[in-house]
């Protein structure tokens, strides 16, 4: 085992993005995400990588888009209001079918909002958030040594898929610091005969490109990429069960979250309450088949979450309505103590959902 | 027979989309020429902007690229910054460059990133059906002018060339027209020392190409071309306006 | 399962963050589970700052401590801010030269400590936190004084050396502090 060291989880992803080959970081400073910007200007230079301050979040997006169509394992990272303007990128990146990594280090919404953490970009992450028919690669790290090994794994995703792996944090995570260690990155290598590196005068240019006139060419084009989705939704999807075994009531809920669900999961169980808790460390693809499961054991659900209720529109989707599902909820920056998941969950052993 | 003349070997051999006296097929061949002559096209990498010229990516040979609107300079960025052995270029209009795009124009020009940038200003949104465009002139009928380019209004139109020379960072700034023989010639050779530059790693290079508009300035292409003499050009007068080597050796 | 939940605040610039890191490292040495979290933002330039370690035998659940088992307050508005979360039977830290008022609840036991006058004695300002925390290594054997200098050497960057000996020498004067 690796030495375990004490490290924020912005820079944990910074440093697993060095591990697992990315050598170019384009970004535009934000809270609570600088750290990973901090890092990496620091590092990259000695290491032989790019490191460059972008004028904007869209320009950063961009920025990306090529260093990925050159081929390059290549990473931007922003909270919530520079994920909208990069939003613009990411829909290009999608259709031209090019591996990006990028971070969402999420603080409250909408607008301008506030810099403490939030979950409300849990749509515009899952649901698309830029235009046309496109998904990406949600996960959502709980821990920083997740935040290192889901930066690892997003690369590889990117890559294996050719799209857009995010990691999907909050201000909590990325702030924190926790003991982690790093084992040694399995970095998966993937041709990319599509890259940009020059013809070399000997074969037939490449062409990186999401404009197709044609509505049967875009059609078809919209059609492969949605196998390749389907793919990526049967075989990827990630979750963890606690005390689910014998449970009768299920919590679900990811990130920092789920760190309190679980406190207040522990809790009930010692007031002698059958619950358990479903963690999503993929948000997309959705862990349908663990939920669906679950919905023919327990007799309901509680959505926790850092939002309005978004997840639990999923939750729904995924338990196909089998059972009520109700929503505990804090946001604007606040977060649930682990006594109001509590209650919501003793309100629910009572059938009050 | 003796061959007089020939289609560059960067530029495919495919029909091009654009109108009738269109002098973007010209522009198109002044790229490709400088790519054959200096031998760069197996390390040529384009950007093809979002405006007229947005399936650029057809018609060089090299490999090619479809940025979002404005985004070139960026995307160029990108790859330059993966791939600085790549030559890389952008090719954009007036919309794309010196409207939406402006920010990373500027700063790609700041940050004397080593591209080139072909920047094709006819005063006008084609793509689109002839708009007011950053660069259409005071007066100017467009689809969005109807009653002229009303400067109070909606301000006045913007020297790219002139702006960019101001900053620090940018090697080599100028500004050709390709209204005729002359001109062309000189438009060439300008596009070659812009490559040129990039080459010797002198860094951000920009040649604004005055164009025309014959479809949506609603003129025959030679009255296109008269007008790019008579009003175009004394608003956007040719020259250099930045050159940091020159400057050197004659400082 | 022993977990403890440490509350450090008080204003920016009084070296909250710094003395968390401390104490999460210390229990980093003791092969506790630990997890550190500060409050950031334009609120910590000169405003209130705080900062909560849990030190743990088993994995740690939620790092955000709603009711802690210590409270280090090192200004008025924390100890206002913070006392009744403080669980029964837990520790308050307070530093008395810069906070008058006492303590009123019975049921928490109270250390106050004069440390930034102390520190002031001593010619190391910066470091009243540091006093604090040498006292409260005193009253928990699972984190124990020894090995504090490794913690320090590791805390300290190299370009400023010459703090390691200083904070020692504040960890000393909370350790000796009598209770």
């Amino acid at each position: 085992m690796a030495e375990r060291v004490l490290m924020k989880g912005n820079e944990a992803i910074a440093e697993a993005a060095i591990r697992a080959g990315c050598r170019h970081y384009f970004g535009y400073p934000i809270t609570p995400q600088t750290e990973i910007a901090a890092y990496m200007a620091k590092k990259m230079p000695k290491i032989g990588g790019v490191f460059l301050q972008a004028e904007s979040e869209i320009a950063s997006i961009n920025m990306v888009y090529g260093a990925a169509a050159a081929g390059m394992r290549v990473m931007t990272s922003s909270s919530s209001p520079g994920i909208s303007l990069k939003a613009e990128g990411l829909s290009y990146i999608a259709g031209s079918d090019v591996p990006a990594f990028v971070v969402n280090v999420q603080r409250g919404g909408p607008g301008l909002g506030g810099i403490q953490p939030s979950q409300s970009d849990y749509f515009q992450a899952t649901k698309g958030g830029g235009h046309g028919d496109y998904k990406m690669i949600v996960l959502a790290p709980a821990s920083v040594q997740e935040m290192a090994s889901l930066t690892i794994k997003g690369f590889n995703l990117a890559d294996k898929y050719r799209m857009t792996a995010m990691i999907l944090a909050d201000g909590t995570i990325g702030q924190m610091m926790e003991p982690i260690s790093f084992e040694d990155a399995e970095i998966e290598a993937y041709e990319k005969p599509w890259a940009l590196t020059g013809t070399n005068c000997e074969r037939k240019h490449n062409i990186v490109n999401s404009l197709y006139l044609q509505p049967d060419e875009l059609e078809k084009k919209n059609f492969e990429r949605y196998e390749r989705y389907k793919i990526v939704e049967e075989t990827e999807a990630m979750w963890e069960e606690y005390m689910m075994e014998d449970a009768e009531l299920c919590v679900v809920a990811f990130g920092i979250a789920s760190r309190v669900a679980k406190n207040a999961v522990a809790a009930a169980r010692a007031e002698g309450i059958k619950v358990g808790l479903i963690r999503p460390i993929t948000l997309w693809p959705f862990p349908t088949k663990a939920l669906n499961a679950a919905a023919d054991k327990v007799k309901g659900f509680i959505s926790v979450e850092l939002s309005m209720g978004q997840m639990i529109e999923d939750v729904r989707l995924a338990t196909q309505c089998k059972r009520p599902v109700t929503l505990c909820n804090r946001c604007g920056g606040m977060i649930p103590s682990p006594d109001e998941v509590l209650e919501s969950i003793r309100k629910a052993q009572k059938g009050e959902f | 027979m003796a061959v007089v003349f020939e289609k560059p070997k960067s530029l495919a051999n495919v029909p091009l989309h654009y109108c009738p006296g269109c002098p973007h097929g010209i522009i198109h061949r002044l790229v490709a020429e400088a790519l054959d002559e200096l031998g760069i096209e197996g390390k040529a990498i384009g950007v093809a902007p979002v405006g007229c010229a947005v399936m650029a990516y057809d018609y060089f040979t090299c490999d090619m690229i479809e940025a979002a609107h404005g985004r070139a300079p960026a995307v160029a960025t990108g790859i330059k910054r993966c791939r600085p052995e790549n030559i890389v270029f952008t090719y954009q209009g007036d919309g794309d460059l010196a409207s939406i795009g402006m920010a990373e124009t500027v700063h790609s020009a700041a940050r004397n990133e080593n591209i080139t940038v072909i920047f094709v200003n006819n005063a006008i949104y084609g793509m689109t059906g002839g708009q007011m465009a950053p660069t259409s002139l005071p007066g100017q009928v467009t689809q969005t002018s109807p009653y002229g380019r009303d400067v109070k209004h909606c301000g006045w139109p913007i020297k790219v060339c002139e702006m960019l020379a101001t900053l620090e960072g940018p090697e080599y700034i100028t500004r050709v027209a390709v209204n005729n023989v002359k001109n062309v010639n000189k438009a060439k050779k300008a596009i070659k020392k812009a490559f040129q530059n990039q080459i010797e790693g002198k860094g951000f290079s920009l040649v604004e190409v005055v164009s025309a508009c014959p479809t949506n300035w609603g003129m025959t292409p030679q009255q296109a071309l008269e007008w790019v003499e008579s009003d175009m050009l004394p608003y956007y007068p040719i020259g250099v306006y930045k050159d940091r080597s020159a400057a050197k050796e004659e400082g | 399962m022993k977990t403890t939940q440490i509350l450090i605040a008080g204003f920016g610039g009084q070296g909250i963050l710094f003395s968390g890191k401390f104490l999460a490292y210390k229990g980093l040495m003791e092969d506790l589970q630990v997890s550190w979290l500060p409050s950031y933002g334009p609120e910590m330039r000169g405003g209130t700052a705080n900062c909560n370690v849990i030190l743990s035998e088993t994995p740690v659940g939620s790092p955000i401590i709603t009711a802690p088992d210590v409270l280090i307050a090192m200004n008025l508005p924390s100890l206002q801010k913070y006392v009744n979360t403080v669980v029964p039977g837990g520790q308050i830290y307070v530093d008395s030269s810069l906070i008058d008022a006492k303590v009123e609840r019975r049921d928490v036991q109270v250390f106050y400590i004069p440390a930034t006058q102390m520190a002031k004695d001593e010619n190391i300002a910066s470091l009243a936190n540091m006093i604090i925390i040498g006292h409260l290594l005193q009253n928990h054997p699972e984190l124990s004084y020894s090995g504090t200098d490794a913690v320090v050497n590791k805390l300290v960057p190299p370009k400023k050396a010459a703090l390691i000996e200083l904070n020692m020498k504040a960890l000393t004067l909370g350790k000796e502090y009598p209770v």
